[in-house]
């Protein structure tokens, strides 16, 4: 199994001054697998995705993706590493100064420069019509809504058709149908293109959807590492607590 | 590329403003060398930076007509009296001309330049730097230092020029409309006075010298955009900071570059 680790983080710290965020976080997420990591808010979450892709360097450890060592990598390297990864942006990150169609035609020509206009412009409007927003393409991000946002950073996301995704909190902010509309998008494309992902949330009904595996980031480790299933029927007080609080949040009650 | 942070938050104290102060300074150096380490690396961009210098003359077009047109009114206004007390109310067109090409023309535009451009660049990259919209590029393999960066100051370096040159006729304009006021006088004869009295050597370091304003304003917009932190109100202290950094450099290159020229060619002086 050693050749399907697609991610392996090996005792991974971060620290921002004296504040320790990440400590000795060790995971592997193998091919086809998604990974949802919980924990409330301020655990680290965005910073240990952003350690994975590069956008920020660990205090200490070491990260591998497809078994390279992404510190060792050269710019030049590291973004060969890259167009094989997606991001989905907490806050979506959309150009805002570029239309729907811009946001993924840029991202595309730039990953592809093979491609002719044609061939963009019809990858474009396929990408947009798997995240049922194809109408939404001459406009412009400050016209969308926040779950309409989501759905344009996750198509621009997986554009590139990218191997391994990591989404930051794709959920976040959205009512429970929209949520669920996601999760059920990113499962299928999961089953589709085979991706491999590490999704962050504290939303369980996506991570019921979604997870394979799950682990819960806490006081900068890991707490708990299992199934939802396991997660969800520990009697640990403190998850229990968290997971009925989010309940209770998701269904509105 | 390593840049020193700086210190936010409520209540600074006059040291935290002296270690921000210095921090800027060796923040811009890098980001200097940065820029012509990747100014000459292809792709050039070359549509962006186009797409940037005409974005920039719509913008400040209007504001540096009228400004250039006071410019040359003010001081026509202004000298008129005095030349007349000395009986040289001749030299009033090359006195204009003078002052505004060789001074006025091209540190007034790049003060107003920078109020207006500086601002904006600090603003748009901040707010692309805290929606995280620079590291979505970063994470697409985009280098966005190269795209974002590069563009903007190449763009205000060329357009600034142009601009000065422009402000420049249009000052010399002004000047002829305040003349026309007090006495009478020709355009023709007007225009002639000028063109005796302004040399190429007066013009060449005027207009030189505001490629360099033009870079100054590009750059640090760019600096104090991208590296901007903490939210909404990062995204405001860039872009007024911008505004004071680059102001203050340009004043303060201007007198370097005037001491540089009179040392070159003591001639012109
Ligand atoms: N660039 C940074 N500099 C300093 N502190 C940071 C930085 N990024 C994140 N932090 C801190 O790290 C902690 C974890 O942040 P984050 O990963 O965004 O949490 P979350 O789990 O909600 O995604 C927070 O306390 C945050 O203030
Ligand atoms: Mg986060």
């Amino acid at each position: 199994m050693a050749n399907d680790r697609v991610v392996e983080v090996k005792e991974l710290t971060k620290r921002f001054g004296e504040l320790t965020i990440l400590e000795k976080i060790s995971l592997v997420v193998h091919r086809a697998e998604n990974l949802v990591v919980f924990g409330r808010s301020g655990q680290g979450k965005s910073v240990l995705l952003k350690c994975i892709i590069g956008l920020m360097n660990p205090t200490e450890g070491k990260i591998f993706i497809n078994r390279e060592d992404i510190s060792k990598l050269s710019i030049k390297n590291l973004n060969k590493v890259r167009k094989n990864i997606g991001f989905l942006f907490q806050g979506s990150a959309l150009y805002d100064s570029m239309t729907v169609r811009e946001n993924l035609s840029f991202t595309l020509k730039r990953h592809s420069p093979q491609l002719n206009s044609k061939e963009i412009e019809d990858k474009v409007v396929q990408t947009l019509h798997l995240v049922s927003l194809a109408d939404a393409v001459d406009k412009m991000p400050s016209e969308l809504s926040g779950g309409m946002k989501k759905r344009i950073g996750l198509a621009r996301s997986i554009i590139i058709d990218p191997e391994l995704m990591l989404y930051d909190e794709p959920t976040t902010g959205l009512d429970p149908i929209s949520s669920k509309e996601i999760s059920q998008l990113i499962l299928n494309l999961q089953k589709k293109l085979n991706m491999t992902s590490i999704i962050v949330t504290h939303d369980l009904i996506c991570a019921e959807i979604i997870a394979d595996r799950a682990i819960f980031l806490k006081d900068a480790k890991i707490a708990f590492e299992g199934s939802i299933q396991e997660l969800t029927d520990s009697d640990n007080s403190f998850l229990r607590n968290f997971f009925s609080h989010e309940i209770i949040k998701e269904t509105g009650v | 590329m390593k840049l020193p942070r700086h210190r936010y938050g409520r209540r600074l104290s006059y040291t935290d403003y002296i270690y921000n102060f210095f921090a800027t300074i060796s923040g811009l150096t890098v980001f200097n060398f940065e820029f012509f380490k990747q100014a000459f690396k292809p792709p050039l961009e070359i549509a962006e930076i186009k797409k940037h210098m005409d974005e920039l003359g719509v913008k400040t077009f209007g504001i540096v007509s009228i400004t250039g047109l006071i410019i040359g009114l003010v001081l026509a206004m202004q000298s008129q009296p005095v030349l007349q007390r000395f009986g040289a109310s001749d030299f009033l067109p090359g006195m204009v001309a003078l002052s505004v090409v060789r001074e006025l023309g091209p540190v007034i535009t790049a003060l107003i330049f920078a109020g207006r451009v500086s601002s904006g660049i600090g603003a748009e990259l901040g707010s692309m730097r805290v929606t995280e919209q620079i590291d979505a590029m970063e994470v697409s393999a985009i280098n966005p230092f190269k795209f974002l960066v590069v563009t903007r100051v190449i763009a205000t370096t060329m357009i600034l020029p142009i601009l000065s040159v422009y402000v420049i006729v249009i000052a010399i304009i002004g000047g002829y409309f305040a003349v026309i006021i007090a006495e009478n006088m020709n355009f023709q004869y007007y225009i002639d006075s000028v063109i005796r009295a302004v040399q190429f050597g007066d013009f060449i370091p005027g207009v030189a010298k505001t490629f360099v304003f033009g870079y100054i304003v590009g750059i640090v917009g760019a600096y104090k955009g991208f590296t901007a932190e903490g939210g909404t109100e990062g995204v405001g202290r860039a872009s007024t900071t911008s505004v004071v950094i680059s102001s203050l450099l340009i004043l303060i290159f201007d007198m370097i570059l005037v001491k540089i020229t009179l040392w070159l060619w003591p001639t012109i002086g």
